[in-house]
């Protein structure tokens, strides 16, 4: 081998630094890229450590740390940026040194779960197989039944799964399981399915215990962080509509016994702009944080709750400014708007049924409907009558 | 946190249970128990009707009707007239 300047191949091993080639400048200098990975059209992904050879050939060992840009990544998820297509290639991929005999983990091709699944898979050998999911977590992409049965039954063999292992056992994320009946898998394809606990921390205990899970791993909780940390995606999914309702609020502000004034706009639209925005929060925010001691069964009762405690504040300190028929307008129609964001939380919570929310929402919607109107009627009513 | 009383779907048969105990392992809620050999719903009410359950009874034993639980779903749902989907933006 000519003494060059390069490092040696990624196979060959040496204890000496490369010469020349340790600065991050190497693409100036004399020597190849060291990633031999490179292939026209494809992008080696950052979370792939090496490759391992298997009978199947190659398999991709994914690292179970996480880098700066999978926590930036996972933060623009929560701000509900780039969720459509935040997503991993499907397929089997290895953590650790797994052999014939280690476990096969099943997991969703949205990366933020594929990211909550190993990181926490340290020390462990094991087999990850991701399904193609459409990009959308375990337990939504269950309900939808993407996480399902077919596709589980379709990835084992298109991954050649029995090829690899000589074991015929997945083990499924419990939430994983609304999409998925077992005896069908194994019906499909002779796999046996082993339900995990609900949280992937909990998966080197359960490997531990010979995949037995204690009953704390199978119950979902709902902590304070995790209501918080579901907030932003629930103010984000409303931003299109409300900026039509707070462009049409500052509008009809500006109709008063003037007919129509710019004086209007700004005393009145935009006091009305910032109460729809109160509303947004203490509905689709304050009341998901506070959710276990605010009173009240329903979501919608939680949040019309918060929401009259919130405007309550705004209606002590303007108390002479706003008068009668306006601070009645503010409590009814930030009421009516938190309840309504609030009523929208039943779609992220773990614990309401459909059945529930259905029933909550009958009588919620048309009393919302109500107070929006009569609110309406309220402030125009105020405006009109203190100025004749 | 508790949800509302008796509003659920959620039907178990115990005649055509086989005592598996699959059913105990996928609820989240715990809504199933063991007893005599058979499972037994111990607090239906906080059953959340996702539905791992009755997908999981290979005996056909357990009924619920699961669906998508949030409300703009459900508001679609009514408009439209169709079953409740999901089709909010992707990821809900």
């Amino acid at each position: 081998m000519n003494k060059s300047c390069c490092p040696p191949q990624r196979d060959q091993t040496t204890a000496e630094p490369p010469s020349c080639c340790s600065s991050k400048s190497a693409a100036a200098s004399c020597c190849p890229p060291t990633v031999d990975r490179e292939r026209p059209g494809y992008r080696l992904q950052a979370y792939v450590s090496d490759w391992l050879q298997t009978p199947i050939g190659e398999i991709p060992q994914v690292a179970t740390t996480l880098t700066a840009s999978d926590r930036r990544g996972a933060l623009q998820m929560r701000w509900g940026m780039g969720r459509d297509h935040y997503t991993v290639a499907p397929g089997l991929y290895a953590v650790g040194h797994p052999q014939a005999e280690a476990p096969v983990l099943v997991s969703a091709n949205y990366k933020l779960s594929f990211d909550a699944l190993r990181k926490e898979l340290r020390e462990i050998d094991a087999w990850i197989l991701v399904i193609d999911t459409k990009g959308i977590n375990v337990w939504c992409a269950a309900g939808k039944g993407t996480f399902g049965t077919a596709e589980i039954t379709r990835r084992v063999k298109s991954a050649n799964l029995s090829k690899v292992v000589n074991h015929r056992r997945l083990i499924l994320p419990q939430l994983g399981a609304p999409g998925v009946a077992a005896h069908k898998v194994a019906a499909g394809c002779g796999f046996k399915i082993v339900y995990g606990p609900v949280r992937a921390r909990d998966l080197p205990a359960f490997l531990q215990a010979e995949c037995k899970a204690t009953a704390a791993m199978r119950r979902v909780s709902f902590t304070t962080w995790e209501r918080l940390i579901l907030t932003p995606v629930e103010l984000m999914m409303m931003t299109k509509v409300s900026a039509w309702i707070l462009l049409g609020l500052v509008l009809l502000g500006g109709i008063g016994p003037a007919v129509f004034s710019l004086h209007g706009i700004w005393s009145r639209g935009l006091v009305a702009a910032a109460v729809y925005l109160a509303g947004l929060v203490a509905g689709a925010v304050v009341t998901p944080v506070l959710l276990p001691w605010v009173p009240g069964t329903a979501l919608a009762l939680k949040g019309c709750l918060v929401g009259l405690a919130t405007a309550l504040i705004p209606c002590g300190i303007f108390v002479n400014q706003l008068g009668m028929l306006h601070s009645f307008a503010l409590i009814l129609a930030l009421s009516a708007v938190a309840s309504y964001c609030a009523m929208n939380f039943t779609g992220s919570t773990t614990y309401t049924s459909p059945s529930g929310v259905g029933k909550e929402m009958r009588v919620a919607i048309p009393l919302q409907a109500l107070a929006v109107l009569l609110a309406g009627i309220s402030w125009f009513w105020g405006t009109f009558s203190t100025r004749l | 946190m508790k949800y509302f009383k008796n509003v659920v779907t959620l039907v178990l048969d115990q005649t055509k249970c086989t005592g598996c105990t699959l059913c105990t392992l996928v609820c989240p809620h715990g809504v199933f128990i063991m007893h005599a050999g058979k499972a037994t719903l111990t607090d239906r009410d906080r059953c959340m009707e996702c539905g791992a359950c009755a997908q999981n009874c290979a005996f056909e034993a357990i009924s619920v009707k699961a669906g998508v639980g949030c409300a703009s779903a459900i508001i679609n749902g009514w408009l439209t007239g169709k079953e409740p989907s999901c089709d909010c933006g992707g990821s809900c």
